[in-house]
């Protein structure tokens, strides 16, 4: 199914392709529509996916990801390399050329400055702004000529492509948001929703979480193109409803991350108005062990923190038996089908990072019994439940509500019961569990439990600062307001190290045996972290909505300036 | 009873504030983060840096305060500037949503139309099928018409709406193709077609909740009508030779009405508050799907906002509720 | 005949007094209605009690073996799963009647809780005028309340304490009852106030006054009663929104475990594989609405009853 709806859609493309050189406006109206409504249009002020990706349609960046996460270009005339002399040899300085002749939707001329004060607003302390990561480590930009981009890092960066590359870092035009720096940028409320941009489509209007209509970009660099005139992006529901309006009623031409069950699916394919594409990019559902003692007989401020170990899951072997007994093939059937695939890595790809290992595939239940009892966990009263030491094998296992998320926790319940594990389930709403408020005990951060599932991803292709999570300072405890990215409290000083060692590293070979080093410390070598599900994305377009080619890397509407009808 | 109307508005200020303060202690205290829906590829520096943008960090009652007075002071200068040209609110600042940083009052302008004409038109609808439905079942009490509405409200009534919706509109949309599963809100009625659109798309959500608003009205109905026709006026009326229209229609119905009243005046500011999961189903993103969705983000100025106008429309109509007890039975006095 | 001064010795054997609940499960047992209505609810409440010790698959039971887990997957009703087989090859009978249990018992508890309170607050402020604008103006603020905040606190506040006193599943239990019932009251309070104002201006009350009633014998006997009708549908209605709510809490992750079944929650799920297995969503849809509608013929019939009106004749 997946082979055959891949080789169509590729048919499709090839077959339409010439229809795509129309002329601009010529196809009318695209409906998109996303699970979520957005909320604002500067992604600089949200990095919810919704908002990026819908202002993304505006707000272009210098240079983006295609589909396969190489860097091409968009309003530059190609990608800075060390051999085109567009990264300096000591890899500190990054110079981009912009297209000859840009104009902004209002028809003035894009320049560099508007380039350095984008810079300027996501760096303001007061802005707040939502991707200050990806201009870290820049020390400078400035405007050498109005043509001419020269990002200044404060170190040697091997990876440049930070600033002013994807959908996460658009270039903002100065005038428009000149007033907005600092602690004014929430408050301009006009800019915010309806941004000047360089993109195929401009905002004609916009209803706050709800609906936002566009119409092409008169002044877009490539005259022919979009093919659509006007583009209307619907929000809200969820992602069965959506799936079912592009699939089976035929009301919308497009649909956001329709992700829904492999039955689901196929009923709706049985719809025959459109299709569904799917790509895979790095996100990974997984279990999380947790190193330290949740126990509630604890006193507040120690529960969850380093001072007490986990008092059964710190046993190498017993997290290793658990991820043993597991059979990630089925997951992916019951939950995913085609936007799934088992993995056993933490960083699924890009190729050059990620670990060949595939050993946990294959379920061992006997095996991982084995385990456990080598590890004197045994059932010796005969209740069914192992215990050791008088310690019942008891795992209390939270996630976000979610119903794929709820049958995973009950199948994986049946492979530890039938371990001898006794499992416990609790859901927490998605709001609670990813909201990081330190007030509540239910947040994935506090990590009041002993096991717990969510799905994480990595910003561009870059996994470093992915990996740097895992350094023994990030662990959330009371003394950073439960603040931290290394969830499970792992740490280990060999680790650190390596962290350090990457961040150094330049020669992309060795980076990516490194990252393979690392990502395989995590998961392979001690099972803290236990990989389940490579995500894919999954979106629904219908049968004459052509030229679509999904990316996982930058938004998912990168190339709509390509799209057009099928007549 | 003018005094006493006076009284209440009155004392209605007070009971507001306080129930300002409580809804925002309450939505305050409640766990989750405005930073919830932001990707965990964000580091907490970054996340930590947004919020203070936000002035989410602020002490609760300094924020509280602000609230205040940007509701009661800087949103009506706002009003009465549009309004009337005037410069009252000096560029103060408004109430800004932390989900899409534009005013809360926009967003609310953005969505009453499709507010009231879907969820509004799906209460009249209900209360006009209900009352009827409800007087002719008492009438005619184990009729089979009484059997069939009893049934038909009591499914109705148990059978949530997010089911409902969907079986109309696999139904509807998928296998017959009639009506649009998704509401439009961008459509304008400007025309006959268009019109034409607006009823089509609106069917469906309306039948939902007209049917759920119906069952609930419809029961209260007929039981009132139940315990007043076996009342000794009515036999004295009957008596008296009065046609029966005018004993059912006039005396019986207006003594039965005063917990349909009660019923009706509590659904009124509901639908202000929108239907949040019929609103889902159907994507008509009224106020409903406004409030749950800044709950969801934690969007505190969103969530009291909304909640408070919703509070005013509850006092209000529970004040319209007691001054009809007044006039539908004028034994009952307040003074 | 009432001139007659002594009664004629003839009519020695005095009829015993007849008690008055006698009388009401009399005129109860003439009610058509109210007698299904019993019968079908006595047999829900069997199915879900006693159904367990009968079938006795495990609700939440998930093959480990991966390949016979996937071969019992939605399979239609068969003898060794008489209503099927969900996503996961779990066996429906056994989660209808598990969750027939928690929904019943939810429904009915948080129900009376709901009821008590609407009830108590509304007798009070309708007939104590000094209550009534504090007590109005209490039941405003808590319809003016976002549910969705407030749940979400009161779980935060009370569940691990609860779980701690009662245990987990009873402290679950708990919670839900009363979040369910403390939010659910006002709509039965402000019925039951406005049919009270009304009553105690009638004549009866009145009379009832001028022979020095006090004021807890006026509402037991005299007020009380005449509002049972309004209650009683209350009542009715308020079973079923408990039963729908506590899905809503479930889904929220407030409820029940995940993996623990009720009506409410088997419902939502099988919404979304309605056109693919039709009977997932049918038979918990079908069980929600024979309880309401039993729930409400009873309550049709006990008004009848309790109603000396139509007792007599």
């Amino acid at each position: 199914m997946k082979l055959r709806t891949a080789l169509l859609g590729a048919a499709a493309t090839l077959v339409m392709a010439p229809a795509a050189f129309a002329e601009r406006g010529a196809d009318g109206n695209v409906k998109v529509l996303y699970s979520q409504a957005v909320s604002i249009l500067n992604p600089y002020l949200s990095s919810g996916t919704k908002d990026v990706e819908a202002g993304s349609l505006v707000l272009e960046p210098l240079a983006g990801f295609n589909e396969k996460g190489e860097v091409i270009p968009r309003l530059v005339t190609e990608v800075p390399s060390v051999e085109n002399g567009g990264i300096s040899e000591d890899l500190t300085t990054i110079t981009w050329k912009l297209i000859p002749g840009l104009l902004w939707s209002d028809g003035t001329a894009v320049t560099a400055d508007d380039a350095v004060f984008t810079w300027q607003y996501c760096t303001h302390p007061e802005g707040g702004c939502a991707q200050a990561a990806r201009y870290e480590g820049v020390a400078n930009v400035e405007a050498v000529d109005p043509q001419t981009v020269k990002v200044t890092f404060a170190a040697a960066k091997p990876n440049p492509f930070t600033a002013f590359v994807g959908a996460t870092s658009p270039i903002l035009q100065k005038a428009q948001f000149e007033a907005c720096v600092g602690a004014a940028a929430p408050t301009c409320t006009d800019p915010n929703s309806k941004p000047v941009g360089t993109g195929p489509f401009m905002v004609t209007d916009f209803k706050v979480n709800d609906v936002v209509e566009y119409a092409a970009n008169p002044n877009y660099r490539d005259p022919a193109k979009p093919a659509f005139a006007t583009l209307t992006l619907k929000g809200g529901g969820d992602a069965a409803g959506a799936a079912r309006a592009v699939m089976e009623t035929g009301e919308f031409d497009y649909a956001w991350n329709t992700q829904i069950n492999p039955e689901l699916q196929a009923q709706m394919e049985a719809g025959g108005k459109g299709v569904f594409v799917n790509a895979f990019g790095t996100l990974v559902e997984r279990i999380e062990m947790n190193m330290t003692d949740p126990s509630a007989d604890l006193p507040e401020g120690e529960r969850s923190t380093a001072k007490h170990p986990h008092p059964i899951l710190s046993d190498l072997n017993v997290r290793k038996a658990l991820s043993m007994a597991i059979d990630r093939q089925l997951l992916v059937d019951i939950g995913y089908g085609a936007a799934g695939r088992a993995t056993c890595n933490l960083v699924p790809a890009p190729e050059i990072y990620a670990s060949p290992n595939t050993d946990c595939i294959a379920q061992d239940m006997e095996g991982a019994k084995a385990l456990l009892d080598g590890a004197g966990w045994t059932d010796s009263d005969g209740d069914g439940i192992r215990d050791k030491d008088g310690k019942k094998f008891t795992l209390l296992y939270q996630t976000s509500v979610n119903p794929v998320r709820q049958d995973f926790q009950a199948l994986i319940k049946g492979w530890w019961n039938e371990l001898g594990v006794e499992v416990e389930l609790k859901t927490v709403d998605g709001g609670v569990f990813f909201g990081g408020d330190p007030g509540s005990p239910d947040t994935f951060q506090k990590f009041y439990a002993d096991v717990e599932m969510y799905a994480n991803n990595f910003d561009g292709t870059d996994p470093e600062p992915y990996l740097a999570q895992y350094t023994c300072d990030k662990a959330p405890r009371p003394e950073t307001q439960w603040q931290g990215e290394n969830i499970n409290r792992f740490c280990d000083p060999a680790y650190d190290e390596l962290v350090k060692q990457l961040s150094a590293t330049r020669d992309p070979a060795e980076r990516g045996a490194l990252a393979i080093r690392m990502n395989e410390m995590l998961t392979k070598d001690s099972y803290v972290i236990v990989p389940l599900v490579d995500r894919g994305r999954l979106s629904a377009h219908s049968n004459t909505l052509g030229g679509v080619v999904l990316n996982t890397w930058d938004t998912e509407l990168w190339n709509a300036s390509d799209w057009f009808r099928v007549k | 009873m003018l005094t006493y109307t006076l009284r209440r508005l009155l004392m209605a200020i007070p009971t507001l504030l306080l129930i300002s303060l409580l809804i925002f202690f309450v939505v305050d205290f409640a766990p989750g983060s405005p930073m919830s829906q932001i990707p965990l590829t964000v580091p907490p520096e970054v996340r930590l840096k947004m919020i203070e943008a936000l002035g989410a960090n602020e002490p609760a009652f300094y924020r509280y305060l602000l609230w205040l007075r940007q509701f009661f002071w800087v949103e009506p200068a706002y009003w009465m500037d549009a309004r009337f040209g005037t410069d009252l609110a000096g560029g103060a600042q408004r109430i800004l949503s932390w989900q899409s940083r534009s005013p809360v009052f926009d967003l609310i302008g953005q969505r009453l139309p499709q507010t009231l004409t879907v969820i509004g038109s799906a209460y009249v609808i209900g209360v006009l099928i209900a009352l009827p439905i409800g007087i002719y079942s008492a009438y005619r009490q184990y009729s089979w018409f009484d059997q069939i509405g009893t049934f038909v409200a009591m499914v109705g009534f148990s059978v949530p709406t997010f089911f409902t919706g969907v079986v109309l509109i696999v139904i509807f949309s998928v296998n017959l193709g009639w009506f649009p599963s998704i509401y439009d809100t961008t459509l304008r009625v400007t025309d006959w077609a268009s019109f034409q659109k607006q009823v089509m798309q609106m069917a469906m959500p309306v039948t939902v909740l007209a049917l759920y608003n119906a069952a609930q009205i419809s029961r209260y109905m007929r039981s009132s009508m139940l315990d007043n026709l076996g009342q000794d006026y009515v036999r004295t009326a009957r008596a008296k030779g009065m046609k029966e229209s005018v004993v059912v229609l006039k005396h019986v119905l207006r003594n039965s009405l005063i917990p349909v009243v009660t019923v009706i005046a509590l659904g009124i500011p509901t639908i202000f508050g929108g239907a949040i999961i019929t609103e889902q189903v159907f994507k008509v993103n009224g106020l409903g799907a406004a409030l749950i969705n800044a709950i969801h983000a934690s969007d505190l100025p969103t969530v009291q906002t909304l909640t408070f106008i919703f509070a005013v429309l509850i006092v209000l109509f529970n004040l319209i509720a007691d001054i009809l007890y007044g006039i539908l039975d004028p034994r009952i006095r307040y003074d | 005949m009432t001139d007659a001064p002594i009664p004629a010795p003839a009519v020695a054997v005095v009829d015993k007094p007849r008690n008055q609940w006698r009388d009401v499960w009399d005129q109860f047992r003439t009610h058509k209605g109210a007698m299904a209505g019993m019968i079908v609810f006595v047999s829900l409440i069997a199915f879900v009690t006693l159904g367990p010790l009968v079938w006795t698959k495990d609700p939440t039971f998930v093959n480990p073996d991966a390949v016979q887990m996937f071969k019992s997957r939605n399979m239609p009703p068969s003898w060794a799963s008489p209503l099927g087989t969900d996503q996961l090859g779990r066996d429906m009978l056994a989660r209808m009647m598990a969750g027939g249990q928690v929904s019943i018992a939810v429904g009915l508890v948080a129900m009376l809780l709901s009821i008590f309170l609407g009830t108590t607050v509304g007798v009070l402020a309708g007939y104590f005028r000094r209550l009534d604008g504090p007590l109005m103006r209490l039941t405003d603020l808590f319809l003016a309340l976002p549910l969705l905040p407030l749940l979400l606190v009161m779980v935060m506040l009370f569940r691990d304490s609860l779980a701690g006193v009662f245990g987990a599943e009873a402290g679950t239990f708990l919670l839900i009852v009363s979040a369910i019932g403390v939010t659910s009251w006002m709509q039965a309070a402000r019925i039951v106030r406005g049919e009270v104002l009304a009553l105690k201006e009638r004549e009866f009350v009145l009379a009832a006054r001028s022979i020095g009633t006090p004021p807890r014998r006026m509402v037991l006997r005299h007020i009380l009663p005449n509002v049972v009708s309004p209650i009683m549908v209350a009542a009715t209605l308020g079973i079923a929104s408990a039963i729908i709510t506590e899905s809503a809490l479930s889904f929220l992750g407030l409820g029940f475990p995940p993996d623990f079944p009720t009506w409410g929650r088997l419902l939502f799920d099988g919404v979304e594989y309605m056109q693919l297995y039709p009977e997932r969503v049918m038979w918990p849809g079908l069980a929600i609405s024979l309880t309401v509608l039993s729930v409400n013929y009873i309550g049709d019939g006990l008004r009848d009853a309790l109603d000396p009106r139509i007792r007599g004749r």
